[in-house]
């Protein structure tokens, strides 16, 4: 390979930031467990408090709303079981979950279980052919019964197609009912204003390596007035709802990258959408066909996201060719044991098995610049023919 | 040339994944994902259709250094292999779906994939040998390790197949494979090898089909008569647990007069009656086979060989050819050919074709 790769899946994960580099590196070579009382564990004890902080400051929430997970499947699965139980805990009619067809695997998985084997009633609802919750539906199921609902949870930004949620509506609903509302805002954070306080929901997921942190460190935020059973029992370090040693470079780290990016979103945001816009205008230049799926560029769409459907191709197809000239890109398919499906999130939006098949996700993030955009409009033609070609045969 | 190599997640493609890159090749490394339901087929990582042996191809790759991919085939491979093991065995005959694979999946939707993409030919760990005859064209013969021979289940490739497919370990022994896969660092090496089919679990062809045929299934149960006296000897669950040649399971309530043991002669999935008889009246030296597919030039008359079913003996036959139909000759006489096996038929150690077998003849009936 001699050019060097055109990285477009920060949506998968970003690189990390400088500032969290050094972060995490000036604290690995340091000991003490942030629970110890002697001085490096107060001394560890001090970064993880600073570093909540840092975080509760940029994102509206208190510190103590900060609890300090192991990423965004850990914060969803806390949030969707332990607030359910809790909340079932307190009233036995309590056994309804509302949700959305096009949430996250990390949410969506929990809830099936829920159904599965905990007695919940679970009730995905529906999406616009853009990808958003239609809003009428969730006040109709709430209304339908609103004292037998536990939760609602909605994602903030979706990760396939980049549409934003309703959220101030979904918490309107919520609020005439005080039913308690979860958002992942994983895909959200550092890309679109986020303010938990403001936004008025009871607990928030994000995830380190989203926002330029590292991996396996996330938070749920979560308001101290909401009841959360644990999953993960022992120490008791967060809340008495989390257990486990706190990873002190990992968290500072994790603040570090929260902070810049938060900090730095609306010039991020104005950047990147512009790559993106100038992204989908050239490929679909060259591909009159292809289009974008979402809601469109603008306020209500992911700043770095371009989900484009390639009429005739199969994504997996176009992916390998893309890979093999470095630009590397998403079929945003869940690939469960290795046999790619097609997405649960366009088949929702309404595409039948064919258009959820030949769609691509280029997702642009910090590191993303004018020539990854050049050397993909340069290189989609060709693959796309070679890609329909093998499609046709 | 640019490669795809096809990884089923065991030692033998895993070598020969890394031989085609020794050789100059540009490989790239393919896992077909073939089974809809991974969890619903089989557990266990000995066949093709797991998770495990998805990531045993993917980290076989890493070790090769090549780049990996998981190709999804599952409808096409549901639809010409799976349906059609399900059809043959409900209409009394026994397919070999091995074969099935490598006619419709791996060296035809693989392979047209693999051309429409850039690629130039398809690898994979079967062991036979290539080799490019007088006449320009590619020949298959069988592997050196004629334990391990694969050609059966390749009889089905013509020409065009063939010019754009590469065996590199048709000319080891599989003990070498396996030192050759711990010498390149392979962590498959000491995997056991896939003897049953990928999509049934345990071997139990019986079971799996009885769940799978449902409704489809031409009766579910029927008599067991004997040959020799027309009369009822037992009573079964359904014709499509049986196969020619058979001689377990049979659960025969009444003795055999002669006293011998009895072997399924034939299947009648309408009446639903399986006729069973002495182990002398297997024998057959006629066998008629259609849906013939020739490896290169179509013969009208081949004096050679013929291979009846996978890993079965070498009869010396006489092989006639007229259109869509060949009659086979066979100057040792065979026992238990069942219909829906293929005949496989060699010059020596080249394959020359195969055909499908439709009907056999028992043994001293002249027709």
């Amino acid at each position: 390979m001699t050019q060097p790769l055109v990285y477009l899946d920060h949506a998968a994960t970003t690189p990390m930031l400088p500032v969290a580099v050094d972060a995490m590196t000036r604290h690995l070579a340091g000991v003490g467990n942030a629970s110890s009382l002697h001085a490096s564990g107060r001394a560890a004890r001090r970064v993880v408090e600073e570093s909540r902080e840092t975080i509760a400051g940029v994102i509206g929430a208190r510190p103590g709303d900060v609890v300090f997970t192991s990423g965004g499947t850990e914060s969803d699965n806390l949030a969707v079981k332990g607030i359910f139980w809790s909340r079932r805990a307190e009233d036995p009619r309590r056994t309804r979950i509302l949700s959305t067809a096009v949430e996250h695997h990390a949410v969506l998985d929990p809830l099936h279980w829920l159904a599965e084997s905990d007695g919940a009633d679970v009730e995905l609802l529906p999406v616009t052919s853009e990808g958003v919750l239609d809003v009428a539906s969730l006040r109709d199921a709430v209304s339908r019964d609103p004292g037998s609902v536990a939760l609602i949870s909605v994602m903030w930004a979706n990760n396939e197609v980049g549409s934003l949620q309703p959220i101030d509506e979904v918490v309107a609903i919520a609020a005439e009912h005080a039913i308690p509302v979860h958002t992942d805002a994983v895909q959200a954070l550092g890309q679109v204003p986020v303010d938990f306080a403001a936004s008025g929901v009871d607990a928030l997921t994000f995830t380190g390596h989203k926002v330029g942190g590292p991996y396996g460190v996330g938070a749920l935020v979560v308001r101290r007035d909401v009841p959360v059973s644990a999953l993960v029992h022992g120490g008791g370090q967060e809340r008495d709802i989390r257990s486990g040693t706190l990873d002190v470079p990992a968290i500072a780290s994790l603040a570090a990258a929260v902070e810049e990016s938060v900090k730095h979103q609306h010039e991020h945001a104005v950047r990147v959408a512009a790559l993106r816009d100038d992204l989908v205008r050239r490929v679909v230049e060259v591909v009159p066909d292809a289009h974008l799926h979402g809601t469109p560029s603008g306020p209500l769409r992911l700043p770095g996201n371009a989900h484009l459907g390639f009429p005739g191709c199969e994504g997996d197809s176009l992916l390998m060719l893309l890979d093999a000239r470095g630009i590397e890109c998403s079929t945003g398919s869940a690939c469960s044991a290795g046999v790619p499906q097609p997405s649960h999130v366009l088949l929702a939006m309404g595409c039948d098995d064919d258009q959820a098949r030949h769609s691509l996700r280029f997702s642009l993030g910090h590191s993303s610049t004018s020539g990854d955009v050049d050397r993909l409009v340069e290189a989609i033609g060709p693959v796309v023919e070679r890609a329909r070609a093998a499609r046709a045969r | 040339m640019r490669v795809v190599a096809a990884m089923s997640g065991g030692v033998d493609s895993a070598v020969a994944a890394a031989r085609a890159v020794e050789a100059g090749h540009e490989v790239t490394g393919v896992h077909l994902a073939l089974s809809r339901n991974p969890a619903s087929y089989r557990s266990g990582a000995r066949g093709c259709c797991t998770i495990e042996d998805s990531n045993d191809a993917r980290r076989a790759a890493d070790v090769i250094g090549i780049p990996f991919y998981v190709w999804d085939l599952s409808d096409r491979f549901h639809e010409d292999v799976v349906e059609d093991f399900m059809d043959e065995y409900a209409a009394g005959r026994t397919p070999n779906p091995c074969l099935r694979c490598n006619e419709k999946i791996k060296f035809a939707a693989v392979l047209d994939r693999a051309l429409a993409l850039g690629f130039d030919a398809v690898a994979t760990g079967h062991y036979a040998q290539l080799r490019t005859g007088a006449d320009g064209l590619i020949e298959m013969h069988r592997a050196a390790d004629h334990a391990k021979d694969q050609s059966y289940v390749l009889g089905v490739l013509d020409q065009e197949q063939l010019r754009h497919s590469l065996f590199p370990l048709g000319d080891t022994d599989k003990p070498a494979v396996r030192r050759e896969a711990e010498a390149r660092g392979l962590l498959v090496a000491d995997k056991p090898d896939s003897h049953d089919i990928c999509f049934v679990a345990d071997g139990d062809n019986a079971g799996w089909l009885r769940e799978k045929l449902g409704d489809r299934a031409p009766n579910h149960g029927g008599d067991i008569v004997d040959v020799t006296t027309g009369e009822k000897v037992g009573s079964h669950g359904g014709t499509y647990g049986f196969t020619i040649g058979q001689r377990r399971g049979l659960r025969l309530g009444v003795p055999a007069a002669d006293g011998k043991p009895r072997f399924v002669l034939d299947i009648e999935p309408v009446s639903g009656t399986v006729t069973v008889g002495p182990r002398e009246r297997l024998a057959v030296d006629h066998v008629s086979g259609i849906r013939p597919r020739w490896c290169g030039t179509v013969p009208e008359r081949v004096e050679g060989t013929v291979q009846l079913r996978a890993h079965g003996a070498e009869h010396r036959a006489v092989v006639e050819v007229a259109g869509d139909r060949v009659e086979i000759d066979l100057l040792d006489p065979a026992e238990g050919i069942a219909p829906g096996q293929a005949a496989v038929i060699y010059d020596g150690t080249r394959v020359v074709g195969s055909a499908t077998i439709s009907a056999t003849r028992p043994a001293g009936v002249r027709a």
